[in-house]
């Protein structure tokens, strides 16, 4: 590639003053990439996208929502009705959420299985950890804002949480809720957090992206960028590949909004909210489920809080938990079948975190919950110590060349 | 990329069959009668006919006790009626407004842009005429209740002599699908209780389906618009991911 800076004499004026176009070539059509990021590396630039998606259509459903209790419930269905397009903007914010959170845990499981979370990555892997909290925060302010029945007792379940701390629990409630019980206030302040949530999340994407960009991506086989022979600038090859991992992401999620919009919701969330009447099932949504499910397998309620918080917060020390030197699965034989019964772990609690909490599934969600921490705090530190792993490959080239075969390798080779 | 597409296609499986909990409550209670409702599917169209008779069924039986508040009469070309037609419709209902000049609320006949009157003032003022209980709006009840069109039509048709055993509660009556049986609303169709205006013989199955085909209308206003632009969409976007797909392949070609 040329210099970066255009020739072009308005272009150079620029530049001179605050020097975009070079910054462009640095961080974005220049920055070099390990060449063999295979398509899990997509997930990232997903999560971005949809966290656009989320904003756009977010504001354009503020500009016609009303937040208060009596007058909640018809703005929304006056956006479904009357709002030109409405219901296909509040179908993709609603469904959007689904897919950010779907894009967002597949991401966070690319980093498990090829070890992104090590060194020197810790503070790019923490500032992930601060982003998934910042999503759940504006994905639960926001499924209270239509204030159906199951909106109105999710914020009940969630907020009654606090009033599992000892000594002051009562009193956070109540100042939670800004008076005795959910009510106004409470929708008030759950909307003004829903705006702004996501704008703080996308001061922490740019301290992720910050973060990436200094010690680069980690990529499938967990070795480092050793020469430039390993990379390859990110335009044109990882520009065309995010844009069909978008064109992919958009067909799923244009099948939910047009054919399958409510399948992921809760059907008595049409119900407008009713503080008189509790539903016999309170369920999160999809996403909470495998939180849910720890929160109840604890027989003590603050028990139960402090587990699922943990569940969470012990990712921030996944980094030294995890002892092993080598970084990615495909050399880590049996990390990599443990991966498998880890992320089946996770699927089992989620199933179980919808069903109601009697008989034996109080008996699964406890063995899995026990199986979740142990994952991290028992198998993780003994495994690293234990486990021989596989030899690593020279170089991300060396191996790249290997995989493609002996004649297209000679053939490279004449061409350096 | 096989393995990638293989696993997506597993997790969305999962999630269509593993994680709808609303879906699995809805088959706590007996087998529901009738599901198959021609507007259900991916190319699936309102029966015209059916919400024709369903606004009919509605407006002569359950209106006298549930509302309709999020549907307006100008909604109703929707339904294949002419202005002059929703204007008739409109004008049969009074509609309280005001204050005029002197600060009195007054009455008039209803207009175009009114929405169905509530049959009863308030909350309280429903419940004192129905034996204690509140009959809900009916603007989302498809939506809003597990089994859907289906639930609602077997509620329609779902009454039944108890059980010699059951104990039934003064004023209730047995519905074999209603959660605990036990439901304050009477059978509220009976065979000829309407005469349709196209002739249709009114049987109980028939006024149950129509209704319900008009009440999914009257939830999901905006169902076929939906579907056709989003069989429009996917194919758009279909065919752009194949096309972005081609230039990825070609331009990773160049990789040594």
């Amino acid at each position: 590639m040329s210099s970066p800076v255009p020739r072009n004499k308005v272009a150079q004026w620029i530049e001179y003053r605050l020097p975009v176009f070079s910054w462009v070539s640095h961080n974005l059509t220049d920055f070099p990439e390990p060449k063999n990021l295979n398509y899990w590396w997509n997930f990232g630039s997903l999560a971005g996208i949809m966290l656009v998606w989320q904003i756009v259509t977010g504001i354009v459903l503020a500009m016609h929502y009303t937040p208060h209790v009596d007058m909640a419930f018809n703005s929304v269905e006056r956006i479904m009705r009357d709002v030109e397009w409405g219901w296909l903007i509040r179908y993709s914010h609603m469904n959007g959420a689904s897919m950010f959170f779907a894009v967002v845990y597949i991401h966070i499981f690319r980093g498990l299985y090829y070890g992104s979370y090590k060194s020197p990555r810790e503070i790019l892997w923490w500032l992930g950890i601060v982003l998934l909290l910042l999503i759940m925060g504006a994905a639960f302010t926001g499924y209270v804002l239509p204030w159906g029945q199951m909106s109105f007792w999710a914020a009940t379940v969630i907020t009654n949480l606090f009033s599992a701390v000892p000594w002051i629990g009562g009193g956070v409630v109540e100042w939670l809720w800004g008076g005795f019980g959910v009510d106004n206030p409470l929708l008030n302040r759950f909307y003004a957090l829903h705006y702004l949530l996501p704008f703080v999340i996308v001061g922490v994407v740019v301290l992720h992206i910050w973060a990436l960009h200094h010690r680069r991506s980690n990529n499938p086989l967990g070795i480092d960028i050793k020469s430039e022979k390993d990379t390859i600038p990110f335009h044109p090859y990882y520009t065309v590949r995010d844009m069909f991992g978008m064109g992919a992401m958009l067909f799923v999620l244009f099948i939910f909004i047009f054919f399958i919009p409510n399948m992921l919701g809760e059907t008595i969330n049409y119900v407008p909210a009713n503080p008189m009447q509790t539903p016999s099932h309170i369920v999160p949504e999809w996403y909470f489920l495998p939180y849910y499910a720890i929160l109840r397998a604890i027989p003590d309620k603050l028990g139960g809080v402090i587990a699922m918080l943990v569940s969470i917060l012990v990712l921030f020390i996944l980094p030294w938990l995890d002892t092993s030197k080598v970084r990615s699965a495909r050399f880590r034989p049996i990390y990599k079948q443990l991966f498998w019964v880890f992320l089946a772990d996770c699927i089992v609690l989620g199933w179980v975190g919808a069903q109601p909490a009697e008989g034996v599934n109080i008996v699964i969600s406890r063995i899995c919950t026990a199986y979740y921490f142990a994952h991290f705090l028992i198998i993780m530190p003994i495994l690293g110590k234990l486990e021989r792993p596989r030899p690593l490959p020279e170089s991300i080239h060396e191996a790249v060349l290997k995989k493609r075969g002996p004649a297209q390798a000679a053939a490279a080779m004449e061409k350096h | 990329m096989r393995r990638l597409i293989a696993a997506a296609s597993a997790a969305l499986v999962l999630g269509l069959t593993g994680l709808s909990p609303a879906a699995l409550a809805a088959t706590e209670g007996a087998a529901l009668p009738h599901t198959d409702f021609p507007h259900v599917g991916v190319f699936g169209k309102y029966d015209k006919p059916a919400l024709k008779r369903g606004l009919q069924v509605y407006r002569e039986v359950c209106s006298a006790c549930h509302g309709l508040k999020h549907i307006a009469f100008r909604n109703l070309t929707a339904l294949g009626l002419s202005d002059d037609e929703i204007k008739a419709i409109a004008e049969t209902y009074q509609i309280q407004d005001g204050p005029n000049d002197e600060g009195e609320m007054f009455e008039r006949a209803g207009r175009p842009s009114d929405y169905f009157p509530n049959p009863f003032a308030n909350e309280k003022a429903a419940r004192a005429s129905n034996n204690g209980a509140y009959p809900p709006d009916l603007s989302l009840i498809t939506k809003g209740r597990d089994g859907h069109e289906g639930y609602v039509y077997a509620i329609l048709t779902g009454y039944e002599e108890p059980p010699a055993d059951f104990a039934l509660g003064e004023g209730m009556n047995y519905n074999k699908y209603f959660p605990g049986h036990q439901i304050a609303m009477a059978p509220p169709l009976n065979d000829g209780q309407v005469t349709y205006e196209d002739g249709t013989e009114a049987k109980v199955a028939t006024m149950a389906h129509d209704v319900v085909t008009f009440l999914a209308w009257a939830a999901e206003p905006e169902l076929e618009e939906r579907k056709a632009v989003g069989l429009k969409v996917l194919i758009f976007i279909g065919l752009l991911t194949a096309v972005l797909y081609a230039i990825n392949v070609r331009i990773w070609s160049r990789v040594t």
